[in-house]
């Protein structure tokens, strides 16, 4: 399995149990991620009681199945507690009361996070990069790749693989590396690009530092396509774990970009807070 | 079904592809129109065209030929039917919709050309499509880069005939336009050998009047809050219009208008209440192209109007009836169809005139302006468009896509994303 690998620590982490009790009404969200599957839990005053993230595997079924185990071990019951699912795999999440979309959740879940109303959120996902503006709270606007993986968790794990690297180790990587530029906008033909350069005896975090260069350009060409209006930015989904990342999109972008390390569940907290919203 | 067989060898045809073109087709129309619920009874008649659509009404045009008609094919919706009806010649549409032909037209085409360009070409030289085996002459048209150097290729493998459209609208345009319309009817006179009078095309310009009329007649209906019909059958009617015979089609879509008016008197609707108004403005969709409407339609969202040339842009404004003369007549139908405002014009504000009058008309919540891959005109534009719609406070949402499904679980988050942010 090498999906989810470079969060293995913090995925044990979250699976330990939360320590805050056990309240009357819960409010489930469920994200299922191409890459990993995520799940928050909100109380009656809007305060995360608990959130898991797990590899999602090869199917969407069997990671709900898990969650809901999972959840019961914390004394949540899916069948009697209120459920939104989102996420590619919102479809396959048989005791969610709901479905809605992962532009609509990350973008409640990173006003809730960030306690602003007013924010750009740019989501890399696993196989997709969203950027979503927000106004009073609400999507004004967003975009999403349409044409391939460039510019995805995808991408950068694939790229990762080739250099026999986990993600995160590329990342950290990148940041001590220059001047290499990975020019392909397709994942293979990046791929061969990358195997090139290894042949050629290219240093390793020259290599990484192109991957991450690739990635973050692909992002910021897609930002200046959507109005940001000076807003917050803020970055969720997987890479936002990946400071290296960060940094350079703050740099591209001349703006601060804000994370944290709740604002990988930004979804699945969104979906939580939606089956308040919706009143499911 | 009847059997067709001996129809289709005596047209030539690839019969081992064409029976898996014909195995999908049923499946494909049974998902994703005969699952919607309180379907108008009316849509009966293009159920049964479709059912048969590479039988019926090609066993109609080769009975025409055998009495002398000839069949015109065309791609284009500022190919005048009038010119032909006039000399007791057929029209039919011939643009491909199916990612079934795609592969075919890249024998011969880059691929980065549109689907619908790919289709068309595709269908012909495959041999899997009766109606472009019927077609005695094609007529093609200039509206873009793709399309003028296809019809050279094609143009190898059926006689063709080619109108240069204008690319401006000032009035020199339009004279132009009207010249084209006088050297077409010289080629439809030469090719039938009927000569076009006066009279006759007085009558054949009241027909396809008649036509436009029944079509906007159940787009009218369309506006209604409740909404009589779902977006997926109205484009239906449409499609099937570019095939039929004039006179039946009219009478058709004139018989689903009054069911469709007596709906909306009974309050009767195909969509819950409160369910988003969504239109379509962009390229045209080819049959059997239900894809985005499919999307749009099983996301919580209704599509209540197309600006589009399988939409609006197909019968809005009629041609002036009263001219006397041939100049005259071959004028009027110029000023009727430069109207129509395709995006291979420039300047071409028309269209987002016609883009935000119709957001009104039809009291939508949002547009989905979409273009197929590689429609460099369509794409270009969407940026004006958007803009306009942005300004006006109208959500909208940019979509480009092709025939084939690998984009539609994308598309359908996009879309039910969409969606979300009108509620």
């Amino acid at each position: 399995m090498i999906l989810c690998f470079w969060r293995t620590r913090s995925i044990r982490e979250e699976t330990v149990f939360a320590e805050q009790e056990v309240r009357e009404i819960h409010y489930i969200g469920i994200d299922i991620g191409s890459t990993c599957a995520k799940v928050a839990v909100i109380n009656e005053k809007n305060e995360l009681v608990w959130q898991a993230v797990k590899p999602t595997g090869w199917s969407s079924v069997e990671i709900a199945e898990e969650l809901r185990l999972l959840l019961k071990e914390q004394g949540i019951d899916v069948e009697t507690e209120p459920c939104v699912a989102t996420g590619y795999g919102r479809v396959s999440v048989p005791y969610a009361d709901k479905t809605i979309t992962e532009i609509t959740c990350h973008a409640r879940g990173a006003a809730w996070i960030h306690q602003e109303q007013d924010i750009a959120v740019i989501d890399i996902g696993g196989q997709d990069t969203k950027i979503i503006v927000l106004e009073d709270g609400r999507v004004e606007n967003f975009m999403m790749n349409d044409k391939c993986s460039a510019g995805t968790g995808r991408f950068l794990e694939i790229m990762a693989n080739s250099l026999a690297l986990r993600p995160n180790e590329l990342c950290e990587l990148a940041e001590k590396g220059s001047g290499v530029s990975i020019s392909s906008m397709c994942t293979v033909f990046a791929e061969s690009e990358v195997i090139s350069l290894i042949g050629k005896g290219e240093a390793k975090e020259n290599i990484a530092y192109g991957i991450v260069e690739s990635i973050t350009d692909k992002v910021v060409g897609q930002c200046r396509k959507i109005d940001l209006n000076g807003k917050t930015i803020c970055l969720t989904g997987g890479l936002c774990e990946c400071e290296y990342i960060r940094k350079s999109l703050e740099k591209k972008l001349r703006m601060p970009v804000l994370t944290s390390p709740l604002n990988r569940y930004a979804g699945a907290i969104g979906a939580a807070l939606s089956v308040r919203k919706s009143g499911t | 079904m009847a059997n067709y067989v001996e129809m289709w060898k005596d047209l030539g045809m690839d019969l081992e592809t064409h029976d898996a073109l014909c195995q999908v087709l049923p499946t494909a129309f049974g998902d994703v129109y005969l699952s919607q619920e309180n379907r108008p009874e009316s849509m009966d008649f293009w159920d049964m065209v479709v059912a048969d659509i590479h039988g019926i009404r090609p066993a109609e045009l080769i009975e025409a030929q055998k009495n002398g008609q000839k069949v015109f094919g065309t791609f284009c919706i500022y190919v005048p039917d009038e010119i032909v009806i006039a000399a007791n010649g057929i029209v039919t549409g011939l643009c491909g919709g199916s990612q079934f032909w795609v592969s075919g037209g890249e024998k011969v085409l880059p691929k980065s050309t549109c689907p619908l360009i790919k289709a068309s070409v595709g269908a012909r030289l495959d041999r899997t499509c009766p109606f472009f085996r019927i077609a005695d002459m094609y007529v093609g048209e200039t509206t873009c880069d793709g399309k003028k150097k296809a019809w050279e290729i094609l143009g190898r493998d059926v006689p063709m005939h080619i109108m240069d459209i204008p690319q401006m609208k000032r009035e020199k345009d339009i004279r132009k336009w009207a010249e084209e319309i006088t050297d077409f009817a010289a080629v439809v006179e030469v090719f039938t050998g009927n000569e076009i009078e006066p009279e006759k095309l007085k009558e054949a310009i009241h027909i396809v009047n008649e036509k436009r009329k029944a079509l906007a007649r159940v787009f009218e209906a369309r506006k209604a809050k409740n909404i009589p019909i779902s977006g997926k059958d109205a484009l239906l009617m449409m499609q099937i219009a570019f095939f039929d015979d004039p006179v039946r089609c009219a009478q058709m879509t004139n018989r689903l208008a009054d069911e469709l008016e007596q709906r909306i008197q009974d309050g009767a609707s195909v969509f819950p209440a409160g369910t988003k108004r969504i239109m379509v403005t962009g390229t045209p969709m080819a049959i059997p192209n239900w894809k985005l409407h499919h999307i749009i339609e099983t996301s919580g969202a209704a599509v209540v109007c197309e600006e589009t040339c399988t939409g609006t842009r197909y019968f809005e404004r009629l041609v002036d009836e009263s001219r006397e003369t041939l100049e005259e007549q071959y004028q009027a139908l110029a000023e009727r169809y430069m109207g129509i405002n395709c995006a291979c014009f420039t300047p071409n504000t028309g269209r987002i005139e016609d883009i935000l009058r119709l957001a009104k008309e039809y009291n939508v919540d949002g547009v989905i302006d979409v273009n197929l891959k590689f429609c460099c005109l369509y794409d270009t534009e969407g940026y004006t468009v958007e803009a306009a719609l942005k300004e006006a406070g109208i959500p909208v949402l940019g979509i480009e896509t092709d025939y084939d499904d690998a984009d539609a679980e994308q598309l359908r988050t996009r879309i039910e994303a969409f969606v979300e942010m009108l509620g």
